[in-house]
């Protein structure tokens, strides 16, 4: 497979679904005149990120309509876990792990989009409570202990630096495009790294510095193929695996060495 | 060339894993030690989780030290029994081993105990290798090493055994405790555990130089063995693709290090392997004294 087939093919895909959207939109601005129901309508290309053997990353094309003027936020969270954060400190003159903060909840992705640069697009509190910006992500210690925020601090802007790092977390965030005045667009970038599970993409209208209205589409990314076969079967039958695994290097082993050894 | 890791769950440079491969291999070949004091800081440098860096080394080891030990068969450079006593205490170190490296990884300590551990036994092997091989050098005649030595205490242990293929008689506990730290080091660290057990067996055993290498090489393949399994099965932290990939380098790294082992002199080929050995233990001092770059770390648990 070619990357220039690869290329084309999504080209396509995506001037079809903003056809779609087009269609969707007009619809969409009938109806709003009509009922005054749905203010936004969001998709996108693809619902399902398969992770096969040569996967290294993709993008995925958010497209919507709305149905009058306001500005578009998207934020995208990857599946939460736990994540323990630990500090180096000197001890005896060796640096070791010493203090550690466990954030609970912590999405192991996060991706941003704006029709416009986040800080004027709303007051704080509304940003905040929507987790519109990397900043204002809801990470929590795990209940008990009580960290003053001082404290804490560094230990998040730390989780945050290594996702960001990582390429996990987006920190400026992306463009919403408008193309006219009702329909728009943004791509979203997925790196290799991603974690399997279900993902949450969120979009925001924000009017008067408010969410006037908010709709989430779940995004799947999953392994395919032969890398997904292999992750099941470990998981599934974790001895024979083992087992597999520890015959398959023993002949490998033992192939080679009597293939090499007498040829020279 | 781009290929996903199904259990490591990232996407890796397919040529870069082969040729780490490829030099851990040629170590194997060459010395008897397994490469991984050089493949799991490697490995985790790259971005793989280090509990999966640790299993599926052993797995890859397995086929490394399959591969490494017939060349050494061939020459009937394998001390069969002696190997079979140290795979005992091996069992016994395994154990040990998983469940410290539990502990340690609960409580966050897993990293240092790991770098003190290379730092502490690379340092001190690899220190008194250097300096009886450049002294042998100096001298221009092999190091004479006086087997059967009157060595105190270490000879008048109990449980006195035959080795007719290393022509030892020694007691069974020196072997069964060589092994016991071996397996302990397989366990927690990942790697064969050959840096230090063929120098034990050189300076403590007095094995003939000739059946460390090949000796070594045969007990490691069954405490992998046993490793792989334990991870595969308990931690799902055996990664197949990754094993693959670094084999495809490392089998042929064995030969070319094997054939490279038998035009080298003994002595430059212990000098070289102890200059390493200490660069490395150097590095992972520094690492720990000087102020890290970044303080912090990240641990996140894998929901499964």
């Amino acid at each position: 497979m070619s990357a220039g087939a690869g290329r084309h093919g999504r080209f396509a895909r995506v001037l079809a679904l903003l056809a779609a959207g087009l269609f969707g939109a007009a619809g969409t601005v009938l109806w709003s005149g009509v009922a005054g129901a749905q203010v936004l309508v969001a998709d996108l290309s693809s619902h399902l990120i398969a992770i096969t053997t040569g996967f290294t990353g993709t993008e995925v094309v958010l497209f919507g309509a709305v149905d009058g003027p306001g500005e578009v936020a998207v934020v995208v969270l990857g599946p939460k876990a736990r994540v323990t954060v630990r500090r180096k400190e000197p001890v005896a003159g060796i640096w070791m792990n010493n203090r550690s903060v466990v954030f609970d909840q912590v999405p192991g992705f996060y991706a941003l989009a704006t029709s416009r640069p986040v800080d004027g697009l709303a007051p704080e509190p509304v940003l905040t409570r929507h987790g519109i910006g990397v900043d204002r992500l809801a990470l929590n210690p795990l209940g008990g202990r009580t960290l003053a925020p001082a404290e804490l601090a560094p230990f998040r802007e730390a989780l945050v630096r290594a996702r960001l790092e990582a390429g996990l977390y987006a920190g400026s965030g992306g463009q919403v495009t408008f193309l006219g005045k009702r329909l728009f667009r943004t791509n979203i970038l997925f790196p290799a790294s991603v974690a399997t599970g279900t993902y949450s993409v969120s979009v925001f209208l924000l009017r008067d510095g408010d969410v006037v209205s908010a709709q989430t589409t779940p995004l799947v990314v999953s392994k395919t193929g032969l890398s997904a076969e292999i992750s099941e079967f470990a998981q599934r039958w974790p001895l024979w695996y083992g087992l597999a695994a520890v015959f398959g290097a023993f002949a490998i082993g033992w192939g080679a060495g009597t293939l090499l050894g007498r040829s020279t | 060339m781009q290929v996903y890791l199904p259990i490591a769950e990232m996407s890796v440079n397919a040529l870069v894993i082969v040729g780490m491969g490829w030099v851990a291999g040629v170590l194997s070949g060459l010395f008897g030690v397994g490469g991984g004091f050089l493949l799991t800081p490697l490995l985790i440098f790259i971005g793989v989780p280090p509990a999966v860096a640790v299993g599926t080394q052993a797995n890859q080891l397995i086929a490394a030290s399959v591969s490494g030990v017939l060349g050494h068969w061939r020459r009937g450079a394998v001390d069969v029994k002696m190997a079979l006593v140290m795979q005992l205490g091996s069992a016994f170190g395994i154990a040990f081993g998983i469940v410290l490296f539990g502990i340690l990884q609960r409580l966050g300590q897993i990293d240092l105990v790991i770098s003190l551990l290379y730092v502490g036994l690379l340092g001190f092997v690899g220190l008194s290798m250097l300096a009886e091989s450049v002294l042998a050098l100096i001298r221009g005649h092999p190091a004479q090493l006086t087997r059967r030595s009157a060595r105190g205490w270490l000879q008048r242990l109990p449980f006195q055994m035959r080795f007719p293929r290393s022509k030892l008689y020694v007691s069974a506990l020196l072997p069964l405790a060589i092994g016991m730290a071996g397996g302990v080091m397989v366990a927690v660290m990942g790697i064969g555990g050959g840096f230090l057990m063929v120098p034990a067996m050189l300076y403590i055993l007095r094995m003939p130089v000739a059946l460390v290498a090949g000796t070594s090489l045969f007990q490691i393949i069954a405490s992998t063995a046993i490793v792989t399994l334990l991870q595969a099965s308990l931690n799902h932290t055996v990664d197949v693709m990754l094993a693959l990939l670094l084999l495809a380098g490392g089998v042929v790294g064995a030969q070319a290090g094997t054939r490279l082992g038998t035009r080298l002199r003994g002595e430059t080929a212990r000098a070289l392997l102890a200059l390493l050995v200490v660069l490395v233990a150097l590095g992972l001092a520094w690492q720990l004294i000087q102020v890290p770059v970044e303080p912090y770390s990240l641990v996140t648990e894998v929901a499964r």
